[in-house]
């Protein structure tokens, strides 16, 4: 049973069961951009409100799996209110740590307890890589978020 | 149990013991297959018929003169001839096409059959409980010719709606259904249909994908046009499938796919098709699958089909009535609540957590159900469901199935609370 608490930690299933910036923004001003995810039917709005290169703030509605729920409630909570190039860099990390079933082959990609300490609450779904086929549950909310981040630049 | 009594011969351990994968142990616990409706599990005569094939009888088919040639002619002519055995083909082995699977012989269906028969205004109806394979063909064709695709809508009890069939059959040239569906195990009333559909001097195919390993298939009884399935939702392999109509609709149907095997002559000025099945198959086909498919309705007429439907009608009682009563109502069944007219395929909608959540746990105890939308999406809408988690009964599935089914999703309800 160890692997499956790996992936469903504490943290992911209070994501789940409470979901932070949960709701919409007026758009316009805000940026709305959809998110779906076609094998499993997932689907994710994200709502984006950037000023002067600041993510004030951040809002999210959808549904899905709790793997993509979570995601998104935390994807939510790492970003709000951060500088637009500091989301840029947490989503690369992000995605850097999904990729880690690929890293552990042999490269040093695979984050080292001090990265995994600096991102926080992130780091729970680092379980996901165990399971290949959930990371496009997990990457879902922030593939949506560059693409928005993408049309403010 | 009466003497004589065909069930009597019948006994699902046995067909247990011949299926080789059922030995898997995954996370210490015997694997708990529930995904035939997906893909079925090959007995061993199955797997042994391929390798037989393989260690001493590989060659190409029909044009080779030494023994082993003719050998892997003979079992792969010997397996349309079983096919059409099965299912009762009128004019036998010669209206049996191998395709690749339930899909492609739904490609073969509109882009021969239909681009050659249907115009504009022209309207083929399918129902809202469709799998993909029987729907975006017949948007591809009416993207090349502009026919019509409708819609039988389904009730709320999963079951078709004929309350209105006679105005939706207007025009129709074409009604294709599934006997059964992949989703909601609902299966449909075909013989009658297709009398109704002839009524309207409409011609009717059947998706026998989900049918074909869970009750009889007899294409003469049934009195239809048209009749597709794939062999490894029959205990057969991947990569074979059948498509069958009648000889006089074949003759006339154009070749689909061009190249070898499927022409009588070429010259630098065009060619001429061959006659029979062979048009439509070009290319070296699948041999080995053709082998194991011949030894697939071997072992099926071995068991019995009635003896089939009799055992899975039995554990998915069973299972239906466990579902419903163990859960205090957080368990779903997204499908029939009784066993008249349905097949053991049973789709689960659990409160509060996600088919594909369901299925992780359930994997985590060795239990294998398929999450999603099972290529049915228009279904899905129509239900207000993004997916669901179901579980789906072969001949060789047990009520220690279920019992396992059931202790893991308890696992999965506590779970997400």
């Amino acid at each position: 049973m160890s692997s499956l608490e790996d992936l469903y930690r504490e943290v992911i299933l209070d994501h789940y069961r409470s979901p932070r910036n949960r709701g919409e923004l007026a758009s316009p001003p805000a940026i709305r951009v959809e998110g779906f995810n076609p094998l499993c039917g997932d689907e994710i709005v994200v709502y984006l409100d950037v000023r002067d290169g600041v993510l004030v703030d951040i809002k999210l509605t959808g549904h899905g799996c709790s793997i993509s729920q979570s995601s998104s409630s935390l994807m939510s909570a790492a970003v709000k209110g951060k500088p637009v190039s500091q989301v840029r860099e947490i989503i690369a990390n992000f995605k850097q740590l999904m990729m880690g079933h690929e890293a552990s082959l042999g490269s040093d990609a695979v984050p080292t307890t001090a990265e995994l300490r600096a991102m926080g609450e992130l780091a729970a779904l680092q379980g996901v890589v165990k399971f290949p086929v959930r990371i496009k549950c997990a990457t879902l909310a922030w593939n949506t978020l560059a693409q928005g981040l993408d049309e403010v630049a | 149990m009466a003497p004589g009594d065909p069930v009597s011969s019948f006994d699902p351990r046995s067909v247990r013991a011949d299926t080789p994968l059922l030995r898997r142990v995954i996370n210490e616990r015997p694997i708990t297959y529930l995904d035939s409706a997906s893909s079925s599990l090959p007995p061993r005569a199955v797997i042994e018929a391929m390798s037989r094939y393989y260690e001493m009888r590989h060659a190409n088919v029909h044009r080779g003169v030494y023994q082993t040639a003719n050998e892997a002619t003979a079992i792969y002519e010997g397996a349309r001839e079983s096919v059409a055995r099965f299912i009762n083909a009128p004019a036998g082995a010669n209206e049996i096409v191998f395709t690749k699977n339930t899909t492609e012989g739904f490609n073969l269906l509109a882009k021969s059959w239909g681009y050659k028969n249907l115009k504009a205004g022209d309207v083929v109806l399918v129902s809202e409980m469709e799998h993909h394979a029987n729907i975006v063909p017949w948007f591809q064709l009416r993207e090349v010719n502009g026919i019509e695709v409708r819609f039988i809508p389904v009730n709320d009890d999963y079951r078709l709606d004929l309350t209105t069939i006679d105005s939706l059959m207007e025009n129709v040239k074409l009604v294709s259904l599934t006997a059964m569906s992949n989703v909601l195990g609902t299966i449909n009333p075909i013989k009658e249909l297709a009398a109704l559909a002839h009524r309207h001097g409409a011609l009717f195919a059947v998706d026998a994908a989900q049918s074909v390993a869970h009750s009889p298939s007899d294409v003469t009884d049934l009195d239809v046009d048209f009749f597709i399935f794939s062999a490894h939702k029959m205990l057969g392999p991947t990569g074979l499938g059948v498509f069958w109509t009648r000889e006089a609709i074949l003759d006339q149907m154009p070749p689909f796919l061009g190249g070898g095997g499927m022409i009588a002559d070429v010259r630098v000025d065009g060619y001429t098709p061959a006659t029979g099945p062979s048009r439509f198959e070009a290319g070296t086909p699948p041999i080995a699958e053709a082998a194991g498919l011949g030894a697939a309705v071997l072992y099926l007429e071995g068991l019995g089909m009635e003896n089939i439907v009799e055992h899975e009608r039995h554990l998915t009682h069973d299972a239906l009535m466990r579902l419903a009563s163990e859960f205090d109502g957080r368990v779903r069944v997204i499908g029939p609540a009784n066993t008249y007219s349905r097949g053991g395929v049973i789709s689960l909608d659990v409160e509060g957590v996600h088919p594909h959540d369901v299925a992780q746990v359930l994997d985590q105890f060795a239990v294998c159900v398929r999450p999603g939308h099972h290529c049915a999406k228009p279904l899905m809408r129509r239900f207000n469901l993004a997916a669901t988690a179901r579980a789906s009964f072969g001949p060789y599935s047990l009520t220690r199935d279920t019992d396992a089914l059931v202790e893991a999703l308890h696992h999965a309800v506590t779970m997400f609370g």
